[in-house]
């Protein structure tokens, strides 16, 4: 049985090797941005849109809603980021309905790379909105003893979003596979059906987390400044 | 029993050890959480959205507990280390 698409190679020289991971990872990206081109390629400010405009102006407004509401005053600046994560994964995991797909996200190493970044993005915006200094600042709080801590739950959480994203799509593909020996033609039908749904809400849960990550390490930095200015 | 016998027989009980123990309290966990959700829904349907949303993001730390045992059950039956090992031992 394969754990992940990492092991269903598609064709290999020496060591250059193309497994259905990056094939996949290639057609979904390909998927989003060719729509998204040509979508946006004539947008219109009338009354009256096209329906595709109309869809993508949801989409948007519902994750700019979204981030608004974790915490972040200025979603444009991250939709960026946190728009293209959901978009993603989401997609990655609703296209299993496609015979022969098999999603990206069910094998670590993509999950890992969008912890990774997620690890990297956390930082980025805080020293982008409070300066390098009073970013650090945010590792020593409450107190200097909590520094280890700190950098702890910094990789842990990111370990954590890794495996949790890979385990439920990879649970969702061994339970399909063991039904399939089992009862091969209603049950495997339904769990992919709820294997939809786990990936929609593992998406929002991924993106979700990442936001609270980013929103934390802004608003500490905030609190920090202007609990100095009532102190002056 | 030599080894490979007992390598295999500790790898699978424990894998079903691991997921059954590791299912049972996330489980406990995840139906109280659902169970204060609805009650605090049912007080304040106002406040839905802000409740859903804590409620998904916590499901998810507590069902992330459930799938590191799966994991590490799914790693002791299909990609077992020591198994691993011990077949290049025997294959030297």
């Amino acid at each position: 049985m394969k754990l992940s698409p990492d092991e269903t190679i598609y064709w290999q020289y020496d060591f250059v090797v193309i497994n259905a991971t990056l094939v996949w990872t290639w057609v979904v990206m390909l998927l989003l941005v060719s729509v998204s081109v040509l979508v946006t390629r004539n947008l219109k400010t009338d009354l009256k849109i096209s329906r595709w405009q109309c869809v993508l102006e949801m989409i948007v407004t519902s994750i700019n809603q979204q981030i608004k509401e974790v915490g972040l005053q200025h979603p444009e600046k991250y939709i960026g980021f946190i728009g293209t994560l959901f978009l993603f994964i989401a997609t990655a995991n609703l296209l299993s309905i496609v015979p022969f797909y098999l999603a990206p996200t069910g094998s670590l190493s993509t999950t890992a790379a969008l912890a990774l970044s997620v690890l990297i993005a956390v930082p980025f915006f805080g020293i982008q909105q409070t300066g390098f200094g009073s970013y650090l600042k945010t590792y020593l709080k409450p107190t200097v003893f909590m520094l280890p801590l700190n950098i702890i739950s910094e990789a842990s959480r990111t370990l954590a979003l890794a495996v949790r994203l890979f385990g439920n799509i990879m649970s969702g593909g061994v339970i399909i596979s063991i039904l399939l020996s089992i009862t091969p033609f209603i049950f495997p039908i339904i769990m992919n059906a709820l294997g939809m749904l786990t990936g929609i809400i593992q998406a929002y849960i991924f993106t979700i987390l990442a936001t609270v990550y980013i929103s934390a390490a802004i608003n500490n930095t905030n609190k920090s400044e202007t609990i100095k200015v009532n102190n002056v | 029993m030599d080894s490979s016998t007992f390598i295999g027989f500790i790898s699978i009980i424990m894998a079903g050890f691991t997921t059954g123990i590791g299912c049972m309290f996330p489980a406990l966990a995840q139906g109280k959480a659902v169970a204060s959700a609805l009650a605090s829904l049912a007080q304040q349907p106002d406040s839905s959205d802000v409740i859903t949303r804590t409620l998904f993001v916590g499901l998810a730390m507590i069902e992330s507990t459930a799938i590191y045992c799966f994991v590490l059950s799914m790693i002791l039956i299909f990609a077992n280390p020591f198994w691993n090992h011990f077949m290049e031992q025997i294959a030297k």
